[in-house]
């Protein structure tokens, strides 16, 4: 089974871009299922399974959503296998920026989108810096100039990625995708011994269990402060 | 010479940016600081920063190396070819969406030509044009094949970000900056590393007023430009900036603009024009017309010389209409317009 792993930030179109592409795989003969990770709620599971693909869901609720998905992952993967799926993918939202769920050696794909601005890929960290594909959607809203414009900057942080333009309402450029993302040679059967493309954050303080009083005196762990200097008086 | 993970992190940045001026944008667009550390090395310089910066600003060194390294090549590759023109696509048939065998021979299309797409909602326009962006090889669903140049083309066509074949010019396209007309050409010239930007988007703007109804000046917000002129800019833009040799237009509304103009500035880029369009006289002023039935090239007619006569009286029909828009506009009552025909 191939494990591909796709993420962007939320409402970038990652639902309906792995559809399309879903739709596609299917047609070459591929039994493709999805994992859909996210935070509090999502019902995107629901428009997978009216599509007729099996499909998990994950809700990491109080925990960070990527320690969440790879504490996961693994489990989900055995899944895969088991069930006899040629192709899993999982989808996890991007939402402190920060983290990415890439694992080395399986294929990553980021979903961003034209509308998020042209400084936005700027301020995305290894979540789309050591993605393989980049999918920019939504350039059916934008000018060409734009299109051209937010590819260079993606480009410019990720000059290695493959970036394709894909419009998550047609369809269009998804059997393109789709085409890049079996390999034979990609097929494992367990993920154990694999590692993260790259760390998580550290975060373990006196809030992360459960702390909610503001004050010094309640701060414990891994704790950094803003440098606070005073406006000069004029 | 190419750059590798292992070259490239003993050299001086300052040396670096000085061949590579367009480093500078790199380093400024991954939010590295580089002022007054030119002369450290690459290696040097990412040393520097302490495991806390690290994991704050998730920064992997090692990528880094690469990924400077890979942009480097980019580049240089990006601007040492001569343009690569595009002279001539070729389409060869492949299947509609039954399986059947499209019913033509070849279409060669050649730069500077103009061909209309006709045919039916999901008829298969997107799908032929997606077919050409990807520079089909019988591993698209219509298993067509394209050429370019009558040559099995690079695949970079497919993957390259700065090189694309089809440029795209809808009909609801929106800007969503907010950035003077002026700013908005710059950051393009400079996604596109120009020399000489300043002419360049002179010419530009300049162009673009030449197309619009109404006139624009360099500080007018983009956001608020009339339909009509902000097609006229993005047209302008794209016949000079754009790299693509090949236009897709999705209908161009009549409004505020000069349509024949508009055509004529993307020929003179040396462009080739595929125009997806129902309006008589867009699609009349093609030198061919692909007609899409059923996923396949049902058919392809040169224009006849009667249609092209047709088209100058729709052009006249036109002209009056736009007339009685301008009284409109300008506040004046509706009174015949005598046609300047006699």
């Amino acid at each position: 089974m191939n494990l591909i792993t796709f993420s962007g930030p939320p409402s970038s179109g990652k639902t309906s871009v792995i559809l399309k592409t879903i739709k596609s795989l299917q047609k070459r003969g591929f039994k493709v299922a999805v994992v859909k990770f996210d935070c509090l709620y999502t019902d995107d599971d629901l428009i997978y399974k009216k599509a007729g693909i099996p499909v998990k869901k994950g809700l990491s609720g109080a925990l960070c959503p990527d320690h969440y998905f790879i504490s996961n992952i693994e489990e989900v993967t055995k899944w895969g296998v088991d069930n006899g799926f040629d192709i899993l993918i999982s989808e996890s939202a991007g939402l402190c920026n920060r983290c990415s769920p890439y694992i080395k050696g399986i294929k990553a794909v980021c979903v961003i989108d034209n509308l998020s601005g042209i400084n936005t890929p700027k301020k995305i960290g290894p979540m789309l810096k050591s993605a393989d594909i980049v999918v920019i959607t939504k350039g059916d809203i934008v000018s060409q100039a734009e299109r051209e414009v937010f590819a260079s900057r993606v480009n410019m942080v990720n000059p290695a990625a493959i970036i394709m333009n894909i419009n998550g309402l047609t369809g269009q450029g998804s059997f393109e995708l789709s085409s890049l993302l079996y390999e034979e040679k990609d097929n494992l059967n367990s993920l154990v011994g694999k590692e993260l493309r790259f760390p998580m954050p550290s975060a373990l303080c006196s809030y992360c269990l459960g702390e909610t009083r503001i004050g010094e005196n309640f701060q414990m762990g891994n704790i950094r402060k803003m440098e606070l200097h005073n406006e000069d008086k004029k | 010479m190419k750059y590798n993970l292992n070259n490239i992190k003993n050299k001086v940045i300052g040396d670096l940016v000085k061949k590579h001026p367009y480093l500078s944008s790199y380093f400024e667009d991954n939010n590295f600081d580089i002022e007054k550390k030119e002369n450290l090395t690459l290696k040097e310089y990412f040393e520097k920063f302490t495991e806390e910066e690290i994991e704050d600003n998730a920064i992997d060194i090692e990528l880094q190396f690469q990924q400077i390294a890979d942009f480097l090549n980019q580049m240089s590759e990006f601007l040492g070819q001569n343009e690569n023109k595009v002279e001539k696509i070729t389409i060869f048939p492949g299947t509609d969406k039954f399986g059947n065998p499209e019913n033509y021979q070849k279409l060669d299309i050649f730069q500077g030509e103009i061909i209309s797409i006709v045919g039916p909602t999901g008829s298969g326009k997107s799908r032929l044009l997606g077919d050409i962006e990807w520079v089909a090889q019988k591993d698209t669903p219509t298993l067509r094949t394209i050429l370019i140049n009558d040559e099995i083309p690079d695949k970079k066509w497919r993957f390259s970000s700065s090189e694309k074949l089809v440029a795209q010019l809808s009909q609801n396209m929106n800007f969503v900056m907010d950035l003077s007309v002026y700013e908005f050409i710059e950051l393009h010239a400079e996604s596109r590393f120009v020399e000489n930007k300043e002419i360049i988007i002179k010419k530009i703007i300049e162009k673009a007023n030449e197309l619009a109804g109404e006139s624009f000046d360099d500080d007018t917000p983009i956001t608020s430009l009339s339909g009509g002129q902000s097609r006229a800019l993005m047209i302008a833009d794209t016949a000079i900036l754009s790299k693509s040799p090949i236009i897709l237009i999705d209908e161009i509304e009549n409004a505020g603009i000069d349509r024949k103009k508009a055509l004529s500035l993307l020929l003179s880029e040396d462009k080739i024009v595929l125009l997806a369009t129902h309006d008589p006289i867009l699609a009349l002023l093609g030198n061919k017309r692909i007609v899409i039935k059923n996923g396949a090239i049902e058919k392809i007619i040169e224009t006849t010389e009667e249609e092209r006569k047709i088209l100058s009286t729709l052009e006249k029909m036109d002209r009056t209409l736009l007339a009685y828009r301008t009284k409109l506009r300008q506040g004046e009552k509706i009174t015949k317009i005598e046609n300047e025909e006699k």
